[in-house]
């Protein structure tokens, strides 16, 4: 035996002492999962790290009511076989109780709206530790964000003062009314996230790979035609074969042409694309050079 | 595929986010949309160049006023690794962030302006290297393209080098000549600079031998979390969780758990994929005992004739990281060493490192921010600790102000007070 972890068994047990550790830790830690390929990623490491125990915290879905149906059904499924509660936090209540206000016109998403909700909800429920399945590769923001991201009590990031993060010591003490964002999966990458799922054979939702569904281009992004969002007039929907790369609010989430059906095509793919994901899919993160910063700053994920 | 974590630093000039931008840039590790996005904000700014710093430089406030003001972290991959780059800014204010960066590296990749040659920042930042005992140290003497790519100039800023290294505790140098504008030595080698025969600087990262670094000598393994389903088909399973932090564990080894001195042996370890033969750091396993007996969160596992020291008092190396108050003598903070977290009182601050002469200042009887001296800690209860030298899991931790909930300070053991 040579004694050498090759870097998805680094990062998974990286990942592991993180999940134990808040366990550890917290009273009331919560697991965000969008059913994503990162929170899938995520909560299967949760699982891993309890085995044979049942999941010591809950699992929360933000759910902006903009929903691919494959992934709702997935979430419910996913969760259930992890024996996990879950809880959902959604953005329609938030709207219904004038908490926020939904945004009009052809371009409105439910993006920003979803910070109040993710707030609340952990308010609600006294959360005092989230679990995200944010990675630095992601985005120039996120690449300065801690593992242990502490949150003053308007759920704010501050990235100028930000605790100094040593060795593996975590530091998760807080005020009551503050809660710590915990990232375990800080230091994988969009390839490293595939290769796991390959080599872990994790289930995803069908939608991250390839099939045909009717979209439409705006801003350079593949669109789903959805009851969601609404057509301008020099839109036009055609059928085409996609795949998504990133699953978010349907509204503001493009597909990117591919064939790639399995996860071997997915992880060839990946490795040779010249597009970051969130480049590629994300009309959210388009709006400026700072624009996941300043959502972070207001209690983004 | 192994991982390498490499921690940078450099001089405000030097022109360490440019290398870093190269590396990425020459690895291939930039996606289009990235350098566009660089490209016009290099042309809003009136660069006469793609100024690849600023892939590295996220912030809003960084991007306007062209610094790094934070720990950044950029990750690509080559066939032969996969590299973590931890990009710390070498301003004099942001040591805290130096030693942030370093803690986890394996290799420190200092960097120097060859018209400039060696600085008191330069000095200051492989001193860190070597108190963090970041295993391998690489100098990149940058910006040869403008001196001429002249051997005279590289040889003499790496003798100086090397005579400054030789006090510190250094396992493994490189010195290499680079230019990140041009790309010279930084993914390629360089054909304007046929004097040196070395390898480029990627071809380093590539091939530096880091298994070996890892403590595989003495079996150590903090309780993170105790396992009881109580329920179900494992209904009496009672499992150790936590993350190796040294030596290699079998099953059927004899073990003693700390404090409570219990001898027992181990009856199986579990993986993330079911039960394994050996485990070593820093994997994430659950251990089950032969015997029922009390432990929990904040124990040792070790052998019993290969303990770590078991104490209260503790001599450390400490870099204060508290921008309001000073670390004085007779302060108390809560201290978090492996899995345990309890208080400590500060009973002295015996001198003060200048970083940058190396001397001791024994006049100093309190550290300010980003000052790094030695203090004797008195604990709340005894911890389980090795020199930070001999494993920097059990040798290190940190210091948290129980007002503000900061972490004030890193600290790295020395050994048991005398």
């Amino acid at each position: 035996m040579d004694y050498e972890l090759t870097n998805l068994r680094a990062l998974e047990a990286e990942s592991m002492h993180i999940i134990r550790e808040v366990a550890a830790e917290f009273e009331r830690p919560v697991l965000l999962f969008s059913g994503g390929k990162d929170s899938v990623v995520m909560l299967h490491l949760a699982a891993k790290a309890f085995w044979p125990c049942k999941l010591p915290f809950p699992v929360m879905h933000v759910d902006t009511g903009h929903n691919f149906t494959e992934v709702i059904e997935f979430r419910d499924r996913a969760v259930d076989r992890a024996g996990a509660r879950l809880v959902v936090a959604s953005v329609q209540e938030s709207i219904d109780l004038g908490r926020v206000v939904e945004e009009t016109g052809p371009r409105a998403s439910r993006n920003r709206l979803q910070t109040t909700t993710l707030l609340d909800a952990i308010t609600d429920n006294r959360f005092n530790a989230v679990f995200g399945g944010a990675r630095r590769d992601e985005e120039k923001a996120r690449a300065k964000e801690r593992v242990y991201s502490f949150r003053d009590e308007f759920g704010q990031w501050d990235p100028k003062n930000q605790r100094p993060e040593l060795w593996s010591l975590y530091n998760g003490r807080h005020h009551q009314g503050e809660h710590i964002r915990v990232f375990p999966l800080s230091n994988w990458t969009e390839l490293d996230i595939w290769q796991y799922i390959g080599e872990e054979e994790i289930e995803l939702p069908s939608i991250y790979y390839a099939h045909r569904r009717r979209v439409f281009r705006r801003d350079g992004m593949l669109l789903a035609v959805s009851p969601f969002v609404t057509m301008m007039d020099d839109e036009d929907a055609f059928e085409m074969v996609v795949r998504y790369r990133t699953v978010g609010d349907a509204s503001c989430t493009g597909a990117v042409e591919s064939t790639a059906a399995t996860v071997a095509e997915v992880i060839a793919e990946v490795a040779a694309t010249r597009v970051t994901e969130r480049g590629a899919t994300r009309a959210d993160d388009r709006t400026s050079e700072a624009a996941m910063e300043d959502r972070k700053r207001e209690g983004y994920f | 595929m192994e991982m390498l974590r490499l921690a940078t630093a450099g001089s405000v000039d030097d022109g360490k986010s440019t290398l870093i931008g190269r590396l990425l840039y020459d690895s291939k590790a930039i996606f289009e949309d990235q350098l566009e996005s660089v490209e016009r904000t290099s042309r809003d700014r009136g660069d006469e160049y793609t100024n690849l710093a600023l892939l590295t430089d996220g912030l809003r406030a960084e991007r306007e006023q062209g610094i790094t003001i934070d720990v950044a972290y950029r990750y690509f991959a080559t066939p032969a690794r996969k590299f973590v780059i931890a990009d710390t800014p070498g301003h004099v204010q942001y040591t805290r962030n130096m030693v942030t960066g370093a803690s986890t590296a394996d290799v420190a990749l200092v960097l120097v302006d060859a018209r400039k040659g060696i600085l008191e920042q330069s000095r200051r930042h492989a001193f860190i290297a070597s108190l963090l005992r970041i295993p391998h140290m690489v100098l990149c003497v940058n910006k040869m393209d403008l001196v001429d790519y002249d051997q005279d100039v590289f040889d003499a800023i790496r003798d100086e080098f090397r005579a400054f290294a030789a006090k510190l505790d250094i396992a493994d140098m490189a010195v290499i000549p680079v230019s990140a504008l041009e790309g010279d030595n930084v993914v390629n080698h360089s054909q304007n600079m046929p004097w040196y025969e070395g390898g480029s600087l990627l071809h380093h990262l590539e091939e530096v031998f880091i298994a070996s670094d890892r403590n595989l000598r003495d079996p150590r393994f903090p309780v993170q979390y105790v396992l009881r389903p109580q329920s179900g088909s494992h209904r009496d399973y009672r499992g150790y969780a936590g993350t190796v932090a040294g030596g290699v564990l079998k099953p059927g080894d004899e073990v003693v758990v700390l404090p409570s001195g219990f001898e027992s042996t181990i009856a199986g370890i579990d993986g993330p994929r079911g039960p394994v033969e050996e485990t070593f750091a820093p994997m994430a396993v659950s251990i089950t005992l032969t015997d029922d007996i009390d432990i929990s969160r904040g124990d040792m596992i070790c052998r019993p004739n290969n303990r770590p020291h078991v104490g209260q008092d503790i001599e450390a190396m400490v870099c204060w990281m508290s921008e309001t108050d000073a670390l004085v003598e007779g302060a108390k903070y809560a201290i978090k060493h492996t899995t345990r977290s309890v208080r400590a009182l500060v009973k002295s601050v015996h001198y003060q490192l200048d970083i940058n002469t190396l001397h001791r200042i024994d006049e100093a009887n309190s550290l300010a921010l980003n000052e790094i001296g030695r203090v004797s800690l008195r604990t709340t209860a005894p911890l389980f600790f090795d020199e930070y030298a001999r494993n920097r899991d059990t040798g290190s931790f940190i210091l948290i102000d129980e007002g503000t909930n900061r972490t004030v300070a890193a600290g790295m053991i020395m050994g048991p007070t005398q």
